[in-house]
């Protein structure tokens, strides 16, 4: 925004990052969400206000948007196929003979 | 806090309405659970494969293919929520630095921030669907986005402060309860967080209420007039009468929205009733009445009109609302340009340590 009389401000635009929540000791960090933010720093503190008001958590990892690569949903099938066919690495597979105990 | 009344028209009735958001949040983890059936195999029509999705109760995500009207749809409503959190600290905001008591103020202090946490996360979801949050808000300053019309009335005594937190805040819980099974992950996942917040928003309000109608003959007048004033615009909140209503149809299919305007706009009525009685206030319906053969109230309708109107920017207080905005977005640009300039500081040093280590 610019005031009548000023030279018309370029917008700043902070960075994107990602906010994952550690909600209890021996839980793994899990994505809350994001928010904006200049630096680490302030990132982490902003997640602090905004994600954890309530005692949601007792750790904070932020991680800049732009350095997750993420898999794309198109390529979904294709990508995870490799692993459709093996239903040998599930327990279920196998047929275990009655009176086999502790297996 | 929000209302319906700026989009066509958006979702839902409440009820035990934790117990609701609860159960929202275990269909959420349940439809994830479960597999989708007959999934669209690779390079089948993308269209058949959100179809799919939407009819399984499953959660559209960000990267997935999804028509561009659901994404217009959901931009403009998600964005128009966001901003009607941020707008809606203003009216709540007045009464900060006098409110009755150094607890009340703490607790004041804390909801106005919870709406603009509530708009925050809201407008994160909305940057899911390939928005920045500076496009909106933009959009929001130019007056090209709307926010609820209910944070166009003014705050005039410490009882609208409990009058929002219990009509508006109310009502738009009951609103916002079915946004937490909406079709679109990000969206709905947001909402479920703000509405086990609300909650909170609600019961201090009845509080305050409750505090000044059971006090002097004089604080009970001042809930009195609140109620009074703030009964039909928390009706209105619902957006325009079913028959009125555009763009239903559609949100309904695609499961963003599941309840029409009308339907909400009863159970708040329902819902209302009873505690206004404990309240031991009277809503200024003089034909609001049990109807036995519907098993639900009778009440007069807000005020359409006066809705049409406040939206288009001639409520009381649509032009003070806006300047606020403006002037605080402006007044905080050096604070965004400091970071930034100091963030970028840092960076230059650490690279310098970096070559000279």
């Amino acid at each position: 925004m610019s005031t009548p009389g000023e030279p018309p401000r370029t917008p700043v635009t902070s960075p994107l990052w990602e906010v994952f929540v550690r909600a209890r000791r021996g839980l793994s960090h899990t994505h809350v969400g994001s928010l904006h933010a200049p630096d680490a720093e302030l990132a982490l503190r902003n997640a602090r206000d905004l994600y954890t008001r309530r005692q949601e958590g007792v750790s904070i990892w932020v991680v800049p948007a732009g350095a997750i690569t993420a898999s794309s949903p198109d390529e979904k099938d294709a990508f995870f196929d490799p692993a459709a066919d093996k239903v040998y690495r599930h327990p279920t597979f196998y047929e275990v003979p009655d009176g086999v105990d502790h297996l | 806090m929000y209302g319906n009344d700026f989009v066509p028209q958006e979702d839902a009735p409440g009820g035990g309405l934790l117990g609701q958001v609860e159960a929202a949040e275990v269909a959420l983890r349940e439809a994830a659970a479960r597999s989708r059936e007959g999934a669209a195999a690779p390079g089948e029509d993308p269209a058949a494969y959100f179809a799919d999705v939407i009819d399984a109760d499953q959660k559209i995500e960000p990267r997935d293919w999804m028509p561009d009207a659901y994404r217009r749809t959901l931009v403009r409503q998600i964005a128009q929520h966001a901003h009607s959190e941020i707008i809606g600290m203003q009216p709540e905001g007045n009464w900060i630095s006098r409110a009755p008591s150094l607890k009340r103020k703490a607790i004041l202090l804390a909801k106005v921030q919870d709406e603009a946490g509530h708009g925050l996360y809201l407008y994160a979801a909305a940057e899911t669907l390939g928005v920045s949050r500076d496009e909106l808000v933009e959009l929001l300053l130019d007056g090209r986005q709307k926010y609820s019309s209910i944070f166009n009335y003014p705050t005039l005594t410490w009882a609208d402060v409990g009058a929002i937190g219990w009509l508006v805040d109310g009502a738009a819980i009951v609103n916002q309860v079915p946004l937490c099974r909406c079709s679109y992950g990000p969206y709905a996942r947001a909402m479920i967080r703000v509405c086990k917040e609300e909650s909170f928003h609600q019961r201090q309000g009845f509080e305050i209420l409750h505090t000044l109608s059971h006090g002097t003959p004089a604080q009970r007048a001042m809930a009195q007039d609140a109620l009074d004033r703030w009964w039909y615009p928390s009706l209105a909140m619902f957006g325009p009468p079913d028959g009125d209503s555009t763009h239903s149809a559609q949100s309904m299919a695609w499961k963003i929205k599941r309840f029409s305007n009308d339907e909400l706009r009863q159970r708040f009525v329902d819902m209302c009733v009873q505690q206004a009685e404990i309240l031991g206030l009277t809503i200024p319906d003089p034909d609001l009445r049990w109807n036995e053969e519907r098993q639900a109230y009778d009440f007069t309708q807000p005020d359409y009109d006066e809705l049409m109107r406040v939206i288009k920017g001639e409520g009381p207080c649509n032009r003070q609302r806006m300047e606020h905005r403006r002037r605080a977005h402006a007044d905080g640009a050096w604070v965004r340009e400091a970071a930034t300039a100091y963030a970028a500081k840092q960076r230059a040093e650490s690279q310098r340590e970096k070559v000279a280590a």
